[in-house]
């Protein structure tokens, strides 16, 4: 405590009042200037919090031993404040203006706003109930939330009321604890079930579930505060220094991006056909059976799949010959597809036009760019399939009936990556994938490293032996960093 | 009190009905709201079916005077009404789109009796008789205490529907500034029958009991021998036997009842809220903008108005017919005398022989009950004024 009081003398601004407490509601934005590199890794670090908390929160229930386990991993990693311990300054801070960037970069569609609020909605109930009992009132009462407390003799004449109403709430927890009374306005997720005692247009929530209320609180002003946000961006967006950085974020990949081929020329093209059945993710192999099949593809799919296999060692050469091989069986001679369709596989591997060496399309990429139509085949099969030709076509490839309800459940929730990754582990006949499904060659990658397995553990033990006599080279902490799938940019 | 109706006497009857016994002073202070908030009327939504099946949507009113001479000139075979919206509905063309909302509206309820067509033996459809209407006064007592004790609030109008069934219009100005989220929270609290054709079950409770479905019980409980064993003879067939039968556990027969499914301690009470418990249709509370029939509104497949329900009596139906055949009988005698006293003012003499008219029909009371609702309201307006007032120490 004393070295907190310290800092607030030699810093002394109004900005310490806002960083005393672990917790905030991002009621007002930062107002200092901060540098453009802080500007991007303070926002690409919350997204990747953001993203576990989206994953650990599907895999493992949400009060379970294992979430809190990850999610407290994953916050220490991070750098984001933690439990209140001390120094948490600098954490703080950068929680707070994380926050207000990640704002700008999704406010602007439904989708994005629904996810960015979900997540933040399930981070702030983590963090809250982190809080001990006393911190939890302070919160409630710096933040202004005047919810008010039954009095001790209407806790004693509804006390039954209240047991019968509330679920695990006991007599001793009724005297002992807080009982808030709030309109039942506010309050509706505990109205709607049924969850909660109502009198005379009050809800009677008792101390354990005022968390509730407060994340109502926060999705209404967080809502607001987007649809704001939204108005206001095309001013933001004017800024040429910020906004490559906000489009990328919305669609940010925080991992490997594929760019760097590690295993060029490793493949033939002969292989294609057994390892679209073996290790392409769904939607590569939903592509590449299309092509089989009409020997042709339109703009999008040739894209997705064109960039996938450059991202799985195809050279330019063999690219080439393969989609020239496959067209000109269909409606395109030879001649015509030197013409038009050589040109845009060149331009994929960066040997036209602005030669910018274009990289394979990440799952946030195909999930929420360009939606398929009609005559399409690219997209993501989890996101854009009817679920009943989603269900056929894993049936055809042999999924397993539970295997498929457990997919299509996932899907109804919306977490399409973790459908794929189900997939992975029903196809590859493993329990747990090992690694968190973000991009299509990730797939690819961890597929053949499972189905190889012997090369692969013969090259980790090289490694650990080389990083072992150079335990603090950078190169063997970028190799680590490559193995997790975490860039080190 | 059934008597022959026959929908071809529609346009002969509606424009007497609405020339000479539509309430409309009672109406138009009903729909005001006490000129609280500016063009409250004025911004409402009406919709009107015509004759031919006509629908007309985004009506709209600027006084009663407007709405007295419009409806006996359009003559709709049915009236409803939607919300409050942000602008007049007739300009709503002519509004910057998007900026024409839905503001407010009464919170509704519409109990139809299809919905109990799988627990009720003596009719089924449109059909309702003394035997089944005890569904709906189980549903008005049940919903009626809850929407009071549990959610505070105190303006009910329930409506009979004119076919078969009941509507309940909330109108607290809490419950007209309710979000759709709102809405819909109040309405699945109070959902205790759930599922379709393919479940048989369709009450399930679980420790521990809530109070509500304690209260709900206790009212079930008081009429459950006389509609169910008695009127409804649940276990006079084998069919209806077996149909009762389906609801309970398995191992029945084995005695203490165990707890090998869910609250299986519990099927007694299940069976008899599946059984008589009230039947909402969510979405019709859900919206803001959904538009419902109106009260005194004639149902054109029946001919009888839908009146308010005194909760005091809740058992007798009232047919448009009837009515108009009741006020023919006495205007021989006082024509003459009507003339006369016409001939003084036109919109004075409308105006009492409205009042003269329906007061001489069954009309009549159902007015009355309408006028107990509106003085309810305006006394508890009157309230706020006073205590605004105090708030701010006006003299």
């Amino acid at each position: 405590m004393q070295f907190l009081g310290r800092r607030k003398k030699l810093i002394g601004n109004f900005q310490n009042d806002l960083y005393d407490q672990c917790l905030q509601f991002y009621g007002q934005p930062p107002l200092e200037n901060i540098s453009l590199t802080e500007f991007e890794t303070f926002a690409v670090e919350r997204l990747k919090l953001l993203k576990t908390v989206e994953n650990v929160g599907v895999s493992c229930g949400k009060s379970s031993e294992q979430y809190t386990k990850k999610l407290d991993a994953e916050i220490s990693s991070l750098n984001f404040p933690h439990r209140g311990g001390i120094s948490e300054y600098e954490k703080r801070r950068k929680d707070h203006i994380s926050h207000f960037i990640l704002r700008l970069a999704y406010c602007q569609t439904e989708d994005l706003r629904r996810w960015f609020i979900q997540q933040e909605m399930d981070l702030f109930r983590y963090r809250f109930n982190c809080l001990h009992s006393k911190h939890k009132t302070d919160f409630l009462h710096k933040n202004n939330l005047k919810y008010e407390t039954v009095s001790a003799e209407e806790k004693k004449n509804l006390k039954d009321k209240l047991i019968a109403s509330s679920y695990g709430l006991s007599g001793t927890k009724v005297e002992e604890h807080d009982v808030y009374k709030v309109p039942f306005q506010d309050a509706l997720d505990l109205v709607r079930t049924r969850k909660v005692y109502l009198l005379a247009g009050n809800a009677y929530i008792p101390h354990h579930e005022i968390v509730t209320i407060v994340l109502n609180d926060f999705r209404t002003r967080l809502s607001k505060a987007l649809a704001m946000t939204a108005r206001s961006l095309p001013a933001v967006q004017s800024d040429e220094r910020l906004q490559p950085l906000l489009s990328h974020l919305s669609h940010a990949y925080v991992g490997q991006d594929y760019s760097i081929q590690k295993n060029i020329g490793k493949i033939s093209l002969e292989q294609i056909d057994a390892l679209s059945g073996k290790s392409f993710p769904l939607c590569m192999r939903h592509l590449h059976k299309a092509l089989r099949e009409n020997h042709h593809l339109r703009h999008g799919g040739r894209m997705q799949y064109g960039l996938f296999l450059k991202g799985i060692g195809l050279t330019l050469e063999q690219a080439l010959q393969f989609w020239r091989s496959e067209f000109v069986k269909g409606k395109v001679d030879a001649d015509k597809f030197d013409k038009a369709y050589a040109y845009s596989v060149r331009h994929m591997f960066g040997k036209e036009g602005k030669r910018t060496d274009y990289t394979p399309y990440s799952c946030m990429k195909v999930i929420l760019s360009n939606p398929p139509s009609q005559g399409d085949y690219h997209g993501c099969p989890f996101r854009h399939s009817d679920p009943e030709l989603l269900k056929q076509k894993l049936q055809n490839y042999k999924v397993s009936p539970s295997g498929i309800n457990q997919i299509l459940e996932l899907v109804k929730g919306m977490h399409y990556q973790l459908a794929c990754q189900k997939y992975f582990e029903l196809t590859h006949n493993v329990e747990d994938a090992g690694f968190s499904l973000n991009h299509p060659n990730q797939y690819f990658t961890e597929s053949q490293k499972l189905l190889n397995g012997g090369r692969d553990i013969k090259k980790e033990v090289d490694m650990s032996q080389r990083s072992q006599e150079n335990p603090a080279s950078l190169w063997s902490l970028k190799m680590e960093l490559d193995r997790q799938g975490i860039s080190a940019k | 009190i059934e008597t022959y109706y026959d929908p071809a006497c529609l346009p002969d009857l509606l424009p007497i009905y609405y020339r000479r016994l539509f309430p409309f002073s009672q109406y138009y202070r009903w729909l005001r709201y006490g000129g609280v908030s500016k063009n409250y009327f004025q911004n409402r939504e009406f919709s009107f079916t015509l004759k031919y099946d006509i629908y007309v949507r985004y009506q709209s009113f600027t006084t009663q005077n407007e709405l007295e001479k419009e409806m006996p000139k359009m003559v709709p075979y049915k009236i409803d009404i939607g919300a409050v919206y942000s602008h007049r509905p007739s300009q709503h063309n002519v509004v910057k789109s998007g900026t024409f909302q839905a503001l407010e509206k009464e919170l509704v309820f519409d109990i139809d009796m299809t919905d109990y067509d799988d627990v009720r033996r003596c009719c089924s459809a449109a059909d309702i008789c003394s035997k089944c209407w005890t569904l709906m006064t189980i549903a008005i007592r049940i919903l009626d205490r809850a929407l009071r004790e549990d959610f505070g609030f105190h303006h009910l109008l329930w409506v009979y529907s004119g076919r078969r069934g009941v509507h309940c219009w909330v109108c607290d100005d809490a419950a007209r500034k309710l979000s759709v989220a709102a809405r819909a929270a109040v309405a699945e609290y109070l959902s205790l029958v759930k599922g379709g054709e393919e479940t048989v079950r369709k009450v399930v409770l679980s420790d521990p009991i809530h109070p509500f479905i304690n209260h709900s019980l206790s009212v079930v409980e008081r009429y459950f021998q006389q509609y169910a064993i008695v009127d409804q003879d649940i276990l006079g067939s084998k069919e209806s036997v077996d149909k009762v039968l389906a609801l309970l556990p398995e191992d029945i027969l084995s005695f203490p009842v165990s707890n090998s499914r869910k609250g299986g301690q519990y099927f007694d009470k299940e069976i008899m809220l599946q059984y008589c418990y009230p039947r909402l249709d969510v979405n019709v509370s859900k919206g803001v903008n959904h538009l419902l029939k109106s009260p005194f509104s004639v149902h054109p497949k029946t001919g009888r108005i839908s009146v308010p329900i005194d909760l005091k009596e809740l058992n007798t139906l009232i047919l448009l017919s009837l009515i108009c055949e009741e006020l023919e009988r006495p205007r021989a005698d006082e024509a003459e005398e009507d003339d006369m006293k016409d001939q003084e003012n036109e919109q004075e003499a409308g105006e009492r022989r409205r009042i003269r008219d329906y007061k001489r029909t069954s009309l009549a009371k159902y007015v009355k009950v309408f006028d107990r609702f509106l003085e309810a309201m305006a006394r508890s307006r009157k309230g706020e004024m006073l205590k605004k007032s105090d708030l701010q120490k006006d003299f």
